[in-house]
């Protein structure tokens, strides 16, 4: 039979066994719940499918509606706005409380846990509590601001305003848990090299500039990728944000992708076209990603390669 | 790999913050940390407000007439079923953790320690499967749900849920760095591979799994997106689902909202305040793993 497959001696096929169960109830899980939807997920954009019509194979129909199709269009410059209003600034901010709480400081501990508290409570909660707070007329930020004139402005209405409170509630949420990655990062540089650079005379922002920065550059690269990747996933916000006024923002001002990819297959029951859309979005995000990749080489530094 | 974030340094002389650096650095965190935390004191005070009050200016922080019981009272009256999406929401959470920490540890085991044939093809394809985000799937894993029949049923909730590519990967690496000899010689005295896991593989990793399992726990009670789509139906809504439902077309009842996600963030902030070492460390495990 082909038990000799599994190893030479008695005791390897045993173990060979044994290996086997153990990873097949995961492995098993695993392809047919995320795998199946993988190979189908390229199936069913290649088909004519809604709620009325049965499936129908329309080769790359799908592909050539999207790229003509400005909702899509309008979906993808959400995102990407989105993007440039959330990761800079969330890096820039996660950044800088990282780097003091990083200083020996009294009370650091009580600080990191006030700025993670945002990372465990749901997107939901918090966008309906943003909400809120950007509510016009009673709204906190509407009073707070109100001698800037920021009394009645329709934040959450408004197409031109409506992505900055998305922005500010992915940010307040996000900030804590890009913290946590850059204090990660600033624990693993050796103090050794500060010390000696103390010696040598360095200022606290020639030691920031030549050493902090450049050997935290890896876990800057990791924040950059995971807030990109993350903020392409932007749903919950949206759901919940303009949920009083129209879903997805007036005339699709706060559409993300994702927001589209929903409302495509679940609201209109398309789900022939939204499975492009699916993969265009899964698409973007490699090539974005792909661009960080390549781009890291320039500005990444790794210690292993300078040997 | 495990991070440790917590670290006593001695304190060097030379290195000391120059005081007005020490006063700009407390006033960052302080402004910041007021920033972070406005959100969470205004919810609270909101959901204790009667409706007159919330339509009243200037703002109060501190309602004049606090009704926090009455709101409660009037939030299930609004949301009958809130304490049955509050326990689906529970179930979902102990089910998938749960489910993970079984399926996961066997798995990360059985590719940590075992050789087989096909083992590292395996591997690598479960591993391709982390590259593809959740969405680019959501709409075959909503049709294969129709197909078995599993739409608006508990299953779709959880069985997904139990496995996991990321938490097998991140499992394994922590009972790699496990001494094989510990096994070894647990072997010898004749204990078969699944009371090595249990007794001596899974005690040594309790700092991963805890690691891991309130990751999990935090991420499988704030999830919304799946939820939505394959169980939105009142007995089995889970509560992200109960709160985005509590916003009306026309009118908000804000104090309600406010209570309604009062009352749904509590249980993973007491769980964050207990276990924030385990929080933390997941973050950076998580994180620095990917």
């Amino acid at each position: 039979m082909f038990t000799h497959l599994l190893g030479r001696t008695p005791l390897a096929r045993r173990r060979a066994m044994w290996g086997i169960a153990l990873v097949a109830p995961n492995v098993l899980g695993l392809l047919f719940f995320f795998g199946v939807p993988v190979l189908m997920a390229f199936f069913t954009s290649l088909q004519r499918w809604n709620a009325l019509s049965p499936p129908e194979y329309i080769g790359l129909e799908n592909f050539q509606r999207l790229a003509s199709d400005p909702a899509f269009w309008q979906a993808l410059g959400n995102t990407l706005k989105l993007i440039l209003l959330v990761v800079p600034t969330g890096m820039a901010l996660s950044l800088t409380v990282a780097l003091i709480l990083n200083e020996r400081l009294r009370g650091r501990s009580f600080f990191r846990v006030l700025y993670f508290l945002p990372v465990v409570t749901s997107t939901v909660a918090a966008s309906a509590v943003w909400v809120w707070i950007f509510q016009p007329r009673y709204g906190l930020v509407g009073n707070l601001l109100a001698a800037f004139g920021a009394r009645d402005v329709g934040w959450l209405t408004r197409p031109d305003l409506v992505l900055i409170p998305i922005a500010i509630v992915t940010i307040w949420q996000r900030l804590g848990f890009d913290m946590v990655l850059f204090l990660a990062g600033l624990q693993g540089i050796p103090r050794t090299l500060r010390e000696a650079a103390i010696i040598d005379g360095a200022t606290r922002w020639d030691q920031l500039r030549f050493i902090t920065l450049p050997l935290l550059s890896p876990t800057t690269f990791l924040v950059l990728v995971l807030s990109t990747i993350s903020a392409f996933q932007i749903f919950d916000q949206v759901y919940v944000m303009t949920a009083r006024t129209s879903r997805g923002g007036v005339g699709g001002s706060a559409t993300t992708l994702t927001y589209f990819l929903y409302e495509t297959a679940f609201i209109q029951s398309q789900y022939g076209y939204s499975s492009a859309i699916a993969l265009a979005l899964f698409v973007i995000t490699l090539g974005v990603t792909g661009v960080n990749l390549a781009l890291q080489r320039r500005w990444v530094y790794y210690e292993a390669e300078q040997e | 790999m495990t991070t440790t974030i917590t670290r006593a340094e001695p304190i060097h002389a030379y290195d000391r913050l120059p005081a007005q650096m020490r006063i700009l650095f407390y006033a960052i965190l302080i402004v910041g940390g007021i920033v972070m935390f406005l959100p969470f004191a205004w919810m609270a005070s909101t959901s204790c407000k009667p409706p007159t009050e919330l339509a009243t200016l200037p703002l109060r922080w501190v309602p004049a007439n606090p009704v926090c019981l009455e709101n409660l009272a009037q939030l299930y009256e609004t949301s009958p079923n809130f304490n049955r999406y509050l326990l689906n929401s529970a179930a979902l959470t102990i089910g998938r953790t749960l489910g993970q920490l079984l399926t996961c540890s066997l798995a990360a085991y059985g590719f940590a320690r075992f050789k087989f044939p096909g083992r590292n093809v395996l591997f690598a394809l479960c591993l391709g499967l982390l590259m593809v985000p959740f969405q680019a799937i959501l709409i075959p894993e909503y049709l294969l749900m129709r197909e078995i029949g599993w739409l608006n049923r508990f299953a779709a909730l959880i069985v997904p849920g139990t496995f996991s590519a990321f938490a097998m990967f991140l499992l394994r690496q922590a009972f790699l760095q496990i001494p094989a000899e510990l096994e070894e010689s647990a072997m010898i005295d004749g204990a078969n591979p699944l009371q090595t896991l249990w007794f001596i593989v899974l005690p040594l990793s309790r700092a991963a799994l805890a690691a891991f399992a309130v990751i999990t726990v935090q991420a499988a009670w704030n999830d919304f997106l799946f939820p939505l789509i394959v169980g939105n139906a009142p007995d089995i809504r889970v509560v992200t689902i109960g709160i985005a439902l509590l916003q009306g077309e026309r009118s908000t009842p804000w104090n309600l909202l406010m209570m309604g996600s009062f009352i749904a963030t509590m249980p993973m902030l007491i769980l964050f305040i207990i276990m924030q070492r385990q929080f933390i460390e997941g973050v950076a495990l998580t994180g620095i793993q990917r």
